[in-house]
């Protein structure tokens, strides 16, 4: 095959000679509770074909109904892409036979799509932001699921047969379709990445998805070409299918590029067709070839009527959008006053609702990002889950933060109660409780740990006395064991000042 | 004979509220009746699949009903009790359907058509599912894949098609009523053949759920009766709006028995009547045109304002009936794959992937004339041809609508033959397609259209029943019942009785049943 190539060019090297060209098509499912034309219950999960009617099953006589739902959710999607929405706008069917599709055609739109022509400004790290244009948002039915047994890549090929599972068939899809996108220049694949991330964010926040893309709820297509710099034509481009990761995005494009620059350094042509991407290995496989003469003979759904949007419904949908992600974030920040650097590493760990809650449940900004972004993120870390997935909640983080502030533990104790509770052991005043590890605060106990330690080190103790303070941090250490870490660091400074007759 | 039988649907539901009849008894005897006439060499063949024991079922709880009184029988549907027979492309539980096609052969519905749930609780005992041409494409009942069914009037002539069966169980009293689909004539056409009473309803007045898609845009669910007033009733029971069928409409289902009533009366005052001037003359036998240009007559003297309407456009109509037809078929019959239900069939060699089992499983499951129509639609939408084929079949339909807003204009109700011919012999056009389509060509502008049509019995041309058709504009279906039942008042006076009590008697001698 003429695009097969042993070598890569290096990114950096493609992007001296190539401008790439990048189109995004994302698949959003719904989170209705029924199916885009039936009503069968829009659930991921459960036990195989028993999500199913008729309908989505494409028995013989079936009929369509559209979910009034699912078509305010596209709304909702449009608006928040900043998208016009269509007055009337309809269905039609893309014909082509595969087992994953009952009716052997998809009832998707076609020449008139529910929303068009909008944009969506992209947030890049450095802060730089880059607007894409949405060409335009459709709704269609997802496919069922197919699973290739028997073969070692479960993949279709060396498969020994095939299982479908028709649950996801018919669930409630928009797809997004972006125009084509230039001068994103080498950051291409963190566009990619952060357009990807925006849309999962905005369809989040909307509630109309839920967004999980390890489950598929959120799917790219990422086409791909690259044009010689200052070239004006665009060059050939592939589609890169079903990256679901955000992170694979950025890959998927990277290696794109970087395969594309080598396949038309060695004067070969790029061959337009779908790849495959692969996880394990970073790469993308030949899929098939797909030209712009794939027949789907489209035509209007003649089981479906015109959906009709008066300006009234659409401003009642209007009225429903929350804030949109980036401004949201931009109000956050002045409102916690983090640096950016800050402000940024909260996002990217995901944790900015959380905070946003501990916060609202009584915590200082600054308290609140001390603890997801230090304690339970190590903790998350060591564990090797994601930082929301530990099981801690705001309401813990308030009651650890009020039990130091009421000085009952010190901060050290405080992490290990957090461990405690992550282990299961119950809230932190129970785990304080069960332990014995409230701090040691009895003067008395305290002193006598002290003069024990002022005993045993008078060298340290006569430095002390000639002014030079920070040797307590010596005597620290035999209080801390006498009394188990539980003695209060702060108190103990006190004390033996107090006993040495030195003003603190 | 059994009397029971002759009784219209309208005759023996009185008989059944009256008691002197009981529905066990009423299904009993059109049972035998489909013994005696349907099943033999020369039988008519009108049923695929006869139903009894749930018929019977069904009668008996009915009789129970009634017997007990009270509230329970007092809300019984008037037609309580009365059979039906269902034509084999409307699905239904516990009965097989298979559309007339070895590709659902053996495939039992899990589910009821809308039409059918209303059936069920009206409690109209169903004989079973009659024959039709496969997945309703045909003109003359022959492209099933079960075998032909025969015209009573002529055992060596077709009963028409698609519905040729449901027309044919009823013109041969093995039903006072049936269950038809329309897509181009296939309620209509048959019933002409076949001295029977067949409406097409407005598009969308009907519910279209559980009746297999043909072509979804012109498909509708209609009555098959020997009366016109049996057909209003069949009608106000099936129709009305369902939210299962984003087409249906969302309205009361018009006052048909009441007009069929109206109609009965015989007069025609003040009525236009508007000729359709493209559909008669050349292609028209000369024994139909008598036959219209007598009802014509009848018409007019009953006080009718007989008008000529043009529509120019309707001589594009079976052109462009062909093009969006097929289309929609070659979309609506993808799911015939094996995959799912119905026939698979495996390659004979070579490997089993899905593409070849889903080829051989079409190539043997589906008949030469569907595979003719999936192969035309196919290509109609192809790209690059669809401006030209499919396109264009728009603009004519737009045209078509265009000329019956004009007519409506000038008139209520517009006539024609409903089919050019009487019944052709068994045999003699299954070589010519093209032939074949021309039967339609006076009753597929109405599904182009969306409009609602009815044909009601017009006399004999060399002892072969005649049709006439009657169009109303879209919801206007009442005004078919009025001018229908008129008309049919109007010439049964005429012939001292119902032109099905012309046709010759049928035995279990003469077509080799069951006496």
């Amino acid at each position: 095959m003429a695009s097969h190539i042993d070598e890569l060019v290096d990114f950096d090297v493609a992007l001296e000679k190539y401008d790439p060209v990048l189109g995004f098509e994302v698949h959003v499912e719904l989170n209705t509770k029924t199916k885009m034309f039936s009503s069968a219950p829009n659930v991921f999960g459960d036990t195989p074909n028993t999500n199913v009617t008729p309908v989505c099953l494409g028995l013989p006589g079936v009929l369509p109904v559209v979910n009034k739902t699912a078509v305010e959710y596209a709304i909702l999607i449009g608006l928040a892409l900043n998208c016009k929405i269509a007055e009337r706008c309809g269905f039609a069917r893309k014909n082509y036979f595969y087992p994953d599709t009952p009716k052997n055609f998809q009832t998707s739109q076609y020449d008139d799509p529910i929303a068009y022509d909008g944009w969506l400004d992209i947030e890049l790290e450095d802060g730089e932001v880059f607007r894409v244009e949405i060409e335009r948002a459709h709704m269609e039915e997802d496919a069922g699921k197919l699973t290739h047994m028997g073969g070692a890549t479960g993949r279709i090929q060396g498969a020994d047969y095939s299982l479908v599972d028709y649950n996801r068939s018919g669930v409630p899809l928009v797809e997004i379709v972006t125009k084509t996108i230039e001068g994103a220049g080498k950051r291409a694949p963190e566009l990619a990445k952060a357009y990807v991330a925006a849309i999962r964010e905005i369809v989040k926040s909307l509630d109309v998805s839920d967004a999980k893309m390890e489950r598929g709820n959120v799917r790219c297509d990422a086409n791909v070409s690259l044009m010689l710099k200052g070239a004006e034509k665009f060059g050939t481009r592939t589609e890169t299918k079903n990256v679901n990761s955000l992170r694979a995005v950025e890959h998927a494009v990277r290696f794109e590029i970087e395969r594309h620059a080598a396949v038309l350094n060695s004067g070969a042509a790029i061959v337009q067709e779908t790849r495959h991407w692969h996880e394990d290995t970073r790469t993308t496989t030949s899929g098939r070839p797909k030209s712009d003469a794939d027949d789907y003979r489209y035509f209007p759904e003649p089981d479906l009527v015109p959906v009709i949007t008066t300006p009234e419904w659409i401003e009642e949908l209007r009225a429903r959008l929350p804030e949109p992600p980036a401004a949201r974030r931009k109000r956050l920040q002045a409102e916690w006053g983090y640096s950016d650097a800050e402000f940024r590493d909260v996002v990217n760990a995901g944790v900015t609702e959380a905070i946003e809650e501990t916060i609202a449940a009584g915590t200082t900004a600054a308290v609140a990002r001390k603890w997801w972004m230090g304690e339970i993120a190590r903790l998350a870390k060591n564990s090797d889950v994601e930082t929301l997935d530990l099981g801690v909640t705001p309401a813990t983080i308030v009651e650890l933060n009020s039990l130091i502030e009421s000085k009952k533990i010190n901060d050290k104790i405080a992490r290990q109660v957090l461990e405690f509770v992550v282990a299961g052991e119950g809230t932190p005043t129970e785990v304080v409780e069960k332990r014995s590890l409230a701090v040691v605060n009895d003067d008395s106990a305290l002193g006598v740990a002290i003069d024990a330690a002022m005993e045993a080190m008078p060298d340290v103790v006569a430095k002390v006395k000639a002014g030079k303070l920070q040797a307590i941090g010596a005597l620290m250490g035999p209080v801390m064991k006498a009394t188990r870490g539980q003695a209060d660091a702060g108190r103990v400074r006190e004390l033996v000042l107090e006993k040495l007759g030195i003003e603190g | 004979m059994n009397e029971i039988i002759r009784y219209s649907a309208t005759e023996l539901a009185a008989k059944l509220r009256a008691g002197e009849i009981t529905s066990v008894a009423a299904v009993q005897a059109h049972l035998d009746r489909i013994a005696e006439v349907d099943g033999g060499e020369r039988g008519i063949h009108a049923f695929l699949h006869v139903n009894g024991e749930e018929a019977l079922a069904v009668a008996a709880e009915v009789d129970a009903i009634r017997a007990a009184g009270g509230a329970d029988a007092e809300a019984l549907h008037p037609f309580a009790g009365v059979p039906i027979a269902i034509k084999d492309l409307i699905v239904t539980k516990g009965q097989p359907t298979t559309a007339a096609s070895k590709m659902l052969e053996g495939w039992m519905s899990p589910y009821d058509a809308t039409v059918i749930t209303k059936i069920r609780a009206a409690k109209l005992p169903m004989l079973g599912k009659t024959n039709l041409d496969e997945f309703a494409m045909g003109s003359s009942t022959e492209h099933s894949a079960y075998g032909l069914t025969r015209n009573p009037w002529d055992l060596d002539r077709i009963p028409g098609g698609s519905g040729g069966g449901s027309a044919a169980a009823v013109a041969a009293f093995e039903a006072p009523l049936a269950l038809g689909t329309d897509t181009g004539g296939s309620i209509r056409q048959p019933g002409a053949v076949t001295g029977t009473v067949g409406v097409k309803p407005t598009y969308g007045g009907v519910s279209r759920y559980g009746a297999i898609a043909m072509a979804s845009s012109l498909d509708q669910i209609g009555p098959v009766t020997r009366t016109v007033l049996d057909s209003a009733y069949l009608h106000e029971l099936i129709g009305g709006h369902d939210p299962a069928d984003s087409t249906s409409l969302n309205e009361p289902v018009p006052a048909l028995v009441e007009a069929a009533e109206l109609g009965a009366s015989g007069d025609m005052t003040g009525v236009r009547v508007g000729v359709i001037k493209e559909l008669q003359g050349e292609g028209y036998e000369a024994g139909v045109q008598e036959r219209f240009d007598e009802s014509l007559e009848a018409l007019r003297a009953a006080g009718a304002e007989i008008v000529e309407v043009s529509c120019p456009n309707f001589k594009y109509a079976l052109g462009a009936y062909y093009l969006i037809m097929p289309s929609e078929v070659s979309s609506n019959l993808a799911k015939f794959d094996g995959v799912r239900f119905g026939t698979r069939v495996l390659p004979e060699e070579g490997p089993l992937t899905i593409e070849r089992v889903m080829g051989a499983t079409r190539a043997a499951g589906f008949g030469d004339e569907v595979k003719r129509r999936i192969i035309l639609g196919t290509y109609a939408l192809s790209a690059g041809y669809y401006d030209a084929y499919y396109g264009s079949a728009q603009k004519v339909r737009t045209l078509i609508q265009r000329d019956f807003d004009a007519a409506f204009e000038l008139a209520d109700v517009l006539i024609s033959p409903t089919s050019p011919t009487v019944a052709f012999e068994l045999g003699s056009k299954t070589g010519d397609p093209l032939a074949m389509y021309l039967n339609d060509v006076a009753t597929i502008p109405a599904n182009m259209a969306g409009v609602p049509g009815i044909t009601v019995p017009g006399g004999l041309s060399e002892g072969l029943p005649v049709g006439i058709q009657f169009l109303a504009p879209v919801r206007e279906d009442a005004r078919l019942y009025r001018a229908g039942a008129a008309l049919e008042k109007l010439l049964e006076d005429k012939w001292g009785g119902h032109l099905i009590d012309q046709a010759p008697e049928l035995s279990a001698a003469t077509t080799g049943g069951v006496a």
